[in-house]
């Protein structure tokens, strides 16, 4: 039962074939089957979900009208709020926090009937690609547990692929859904900036953070986007505009006459060679099944890069100021004469870790007085370049593709101490974060090399989300037909249940 | 250091002044979240996670605030920025709960404009023009209490107390571009200034503009220069003035302290220092020569303010009279001595007593009404006169009743005071109360017979043209009429009942 899609059971649950708190328990019982090896989660919350899965058999029972995905359980990744139940951000400075409020996501979520398990595993704060920044330790890939799952969403990656959960939620300020759902095989969206609400989301970078979808489908994909998706008066960054139609997308996975650009700058030099074999296999899959495949060009997408690295950590320099051990969160230092300053001081040296002090350290350089126009402002103005880029290149074509990341999953400790190598690995994830628009990523397959999941990315314009779900439901159809079973079966067995 | 006197600083030196001015609106609810922006609540019961800071709370602009800025930009003739954004000031301080604030840098909603003061100067009124840089918009930090330690201050306090209530509530802050030329006048100018632009803001009704309260606050920028010299001298800020008095004390306190350390060939120092009420002096506060390092960037949490050039215009066609204009045309049109108008306004029936007018009621009588009597009864109930339960409208037909001979003077006080007791219009009051004129010469006439047989001896000192004597008589008239008689009716019936006319 656990290992069908959300789509499945979602019809099982409508059918009567099974109830939600059985498909909830299920999937608590597998959790505390695998969850000691992968370390999916940093909080499960078996009552609340059982609760809220209760709640939800009770209204299907009553006969009410609910949404397509009621009952169906969901793994929250931990930046994002939930009421009551403890968020941490994968941070030691926000140990035992209890938030008194729900992120926009999570109401919807919940309005939808969608049961929330628990929180799961990320880098401090969603800084970094492989979830070794946690304060609470890593997470580990399902496929091979002495590898890195991605990050930050390295645990709703995890989760996923480990069938402890469904659905999941990530957010993606770089790449943290795309990148987790590639070396994992699973499906991760970033809907367009402004498509799903930030309120609640705990801010890394505001400009560029978006939470998403992440499933082990496209459709189940769409499905979730659909109920987090919309507009939210608490946003202001939100568009106030419908939502796209990407279910009626994933459902009809049509791309006849369709024009699918191949970015030329994301891919060749870096790219491990099995993770361009089964990029280009793809390729060959959609123009059989209809698309036209072109060469698009962004030139300034090598500047990508450098100016993230300026514009997130000066974001979140000023973000993460408001952790001042005043109002929530641990408190260190607080004995008797104890300035406010001084625990402050010793808070936020004792509860953050390496990576959120290197970015603290260097935004709060990048927007001094005298380098803010060299650093922040210069990082702006390349901003409008790639924006400009994808502009361009979406005059001639209606998606753009790349691989997801340059290489599979590597092994856990392998860059923990080269964090520019480590930068590396969201090269082709960055520019879609950059620009505000959407980008999805989805398994093409197991690099022959070394047996691990590749990522094939596909980008599609402000609020065209639909497309890229057209093009991913396209590429996941014909590659299933190739298969002949979903890729996540080709994974190694963790001795859950099937 | 020698004790100068102020006519010793004026010898040699220049003030050149320039003011920041916060301002409290008085939106119902705090700039970025629907939290309440009541005065005085219990700590911390007008919060919220978007206004305590909590993470993963966003901003959402208040519109009405954005208005009443626009509305503040128009009446100090400004230009309203078409596009303008919201900046973080970046700082770490324990009552700011995000550890900046959402403030407005180098896009501010309204810039470039002036406001013109008159003060009496030694050769009469004169005007200066204060020009302003800016008008924007931030919000509040919110409040610290440090307890134990002598200053009152974090430095050595046993520990603080914290009151989020005020964080995030609307300020606008507007800020003059320097101002020269004001003289040994410097002090009353600031003072005007002031003055001026808390009448501004009242006639606007953006604001309740209590200083004593905070939600008015001026921070007064003070340098000397030689006379005659074109370099600025160094400035120190002065905080926590709270009264319009004190704006001018400080001004001219500075002047002296600044033109003291010049004589001795000291240093004025760049600092931010605080105003006492009771000495009247400043001390010194945080030191500025090491410039606060604010990383200010644009705020990727809201969306640029782009204000519909339409609703500008609207905006502006709605703006009120300014107060200082309508202030000379009011006493010109109703011919009140400057004395009169003084205690007008201080008393703040301006208002009234125009409507009272425009209601048709005489403008001395409707003046001396609201200044006297209704005055003096808010005085003796401790309630200002717009608690009272008395109208324009009220007052309007008191006046006209007098006019028409239906109340006397005397009558029209117990008319006013039922009213104000509650008990109804005047028609109600009158009626209840059975107050009328008696005009009735016949009912008069036996009032005066009986009075004048019951006093025959006082008759007769009257009769014999001892005329002082009827003072007596007529108050006993009065008496028995139970005062509703018109006293000047009386003294003639009288005086010709006993061949005195
Ligand atoms: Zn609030």
């Amino acid at each position: 039962m656990i290992k069908n899609s959300a789509a499945e059971m979602a019809e099982s649950l409508a059918s009567g074939a099974t109830t939600s708190v059985a498909l909830t328990q299920a999937h608590l019982d597998q959790i505390s089957k695998v969850d000691g090896k992968v370390h999916a989660f940093l909080h499960v919350d078996s009552q609340g979900a059982l609760e809220q899965a209760a709640q939800v058999d009770a209204a299907r029972s009553r006969g009410e009208k609910l949404g397509p995905l009621a009952g169906v359980p969901l793994a929250l990744k931990d930046v994002l709020v939930q009421k009551g139940v403890p968020t941490t951000c994968g941070s030691k400075i926000l140990e035992g926090w209890r938030p008194p409020y729900d992120a926009t996501v999570v109401t919807n979520l919940k309005n939808a009937g969608v049961v929330i398990l628990g929180k799961t595993n990320m880098d401090e704060f969603a800084m970094g690609s492989s979830t070794e920044n946690s304060a609470y330790g890593p997470t580990h890939n399902p496929w091979d547990l002495t590898r890195i799952p991605g990050g930050s969403g390295g645990g709703s990656a995890a989760a996923l692929a480990a069938f402890e959960a469904p659905l999941a939620i990530g957010t993606d300020t770089g790449g943290s859904i795309r990148q987790p759902a590639a070396v994992t095989g699973t499906v991760g969206v970033k809907p367009t900036y402004g498509g799903v609400s930030r309120y609640g989301l705990v801010a890394f970078s505001s400009s560029l953070d978006q939470a998403g979808p992440c499933a082990r489908t496209v459709l189940d994909t769409a499905l979730l986007h659909e109920v987090i998706a919309g507009f939210d008066p608490r946003d202001s960054t939100s568009i106030n505009a419908p939502v796209p139609q990407v279910v009626a997308a994933a459902k009809n996975g049509d791309v006849k006459a369709m024009k699918i650009g191949v970015v030329k700058e994301l891919n060749g030099d870096g790219y491990q060679a099995g993770v361009r074999q089964r990029f280009e296999e793809s390729l060959e899959l959609l123009a059989k099944a209809g698309a036209e495949i072109v060469e698009v060009s962004a030139p300034n997408f090598e500047y990508a890069l450098a100016a993230y690295y300026l514009i997130a950590p000066s974001e979140c320099s000023s973000n993460l100021a408001r952790f001042d051990a005043m109002r929530y969160g641990i408190r260190v230092g607080d004995s008797d004469g104890a300035s406010a300053e001084s625990v402050m001081n010793l808070t936020r040296e004792v509860g953050f870790g390496r990576e959120v002090k290197r970015r603290i350290l260097l935004g709060t350089y990048a927007l001094s007085s005298g380098y803010y126009d060299a650093y922040y402002g210069s990082a702006q103005k390349v901003r409008t370049l790639i924006t400009q880029d994808f502009n361009n290149a979406f005059e001639k074509c209606d998606v753009m593709v790349s691989p997801t990341c340059p290489t599979t999953a590597f092994k856990i400790g392998e860059k923990a101490n080269d964090p520019l190598a480590m930068y590396l690995n969201d090269i082709a994830t960055i520019p879609v974060n950059m620009a505000g628009i959407g980008g999805m990523s989805l398994p093409c397959g197991v690099a022959p090399e070394d047996g691990l999941p590749v990522g094939f990315q596909i980008m599609s314009p402000v609020m065209q989300d639909q497309r890229m779900y057209s093009v991913g439901a396209a590429l996941e159809a014909a590659l299933l037909s190739q298969w002949g079973a979903p890729l996540l079966s080709q994974a190694p067995s963790l001795g859950g249940a099937a | 250091m020698s004790a100068l006197t102020y006519d010793d600083v004026m010898a040699k030196y220049e003030p050149v002044l320039g003011l920041e001015v916060h301002v409290e609106l008085n939106t119902h609810s705090k700039m970025f979240c629907g939290c309440s922006t009541i005065f005085g609540a219990e700590p911390n019961t007008q919060t919220c996670p978007v206004c305590l800071a909590l993470p993963g709370a966003l901003p959402v602009v208040n519109e009405k605030a954005i208005e009443s800025t626009i509305l503040i930009g128009l009446a100090l003739n400004c230009s309203i920025a078409p596009f303008s954004r919201f900046a973080r000031k970046n700082y770490f301080y324990p009552d700011m709960p995000k550890n900046f604030q959402i403030s407005q840098y180098d896009e501010p909603i309204c810039v470039n404009g002036y406001v013109d003061v008159e003060i009496d100067t030694d050769e009469g009124p004169q005007s200066f023009r204060i020009e302003i840089e800016r008008v924007h918009m931030e919000e509040d930090t919110g409040k610290s209490l440090h307890v134990g330690g002598s200053t009152g201050r974090i430095h050595g306090a046993d520990y603080s107390l914290l009151d989020y209530n005020r964080a995030g509530i609307p300020l606008v802050e507007i800020v003059t571009k320097i101002v020269p030329g004001t003289g040994k006048y410097a002090p009353e100018v600031a003072k005007a200034y002031v003055a001026e632009l808390r009448d501004i803001l009242r006639s606007l009704g953006v604001s309740d503009v209590k200083m004593e309260q905070g939600s008015l606050r001026c921070d007064a920028n003070v340098s000397l220069r030689l006379i005659g010299s074109d370099v600025l001298g160094t400035r120190s800020e002065t905080k926590n003035v709270n009264s319009l008095r004190s704006v001018e004390r400080a001004v001219r306190g500075e002047m002296i302290r600044h033109a003291e350390l010049l004589n001795d060939g000291k240093k004025v120092k760049q600092e931010t220092r605080h105003f006492q009420e009771d000495t009247g002096l400043t001390r010194s506060g945080r030191s500025k020569e090491q410039a606060e390092d604010y990383r200010y960037f644009p705020e990727p949490d809201l969306v640029p303010v782009a204000p519909d050039a339409k609703w500008i215009e609207t905006l502006r066609a709605g703006l009120p009279e300014r107060p200082s204009l309508r202030r000379k045309r009011l006493q010109e049109q109703w011919s009140v001595p400057d004395k009169e108008m003084a205690a007008m306004i201080n008393a703040d029936v301006l208002n009234i007593v125009e409507e009272t007018v425009l209601l048709g009621a005489d403008p001395t009588k409707a003046r001396s009404w609201w200044l006297g009597e209704i005055s003096r009864l808010a005085n003796e109930k401790e309630v200002a006169i717009s608690e009272l339960a008395i109208t324009a409208n009220d007052v309007a037909e008191i006046v006209s009743l007098v006019a028409q001979g239906e109340l006397t003077d005397k009558l029209a006080r117990q008319v006013v005071e039922g009213v104000i007791a509650g008990e109804g219009s005047p028609a109600q009051v009158i009626a209840s109360r059975g107050i009328k004129v008696v005009n009735d010469d016949g009912a008069l006439m036996a009032a005066i017979e009986k009075v004048c047989s019951e006093q025959s001896e006082t008759a007769d000192k009257v009769r014999n043209g001892h005329l002082p004597a009827a003072g007596a008589l007529i108050g006993a008239v009065m008496k028995e009429t139970k005062g509703q008689a018109d006293a000047a009716r009386v003294r003639e019936l009288l005086l010709g009942h006993l061949g005195q006319a």
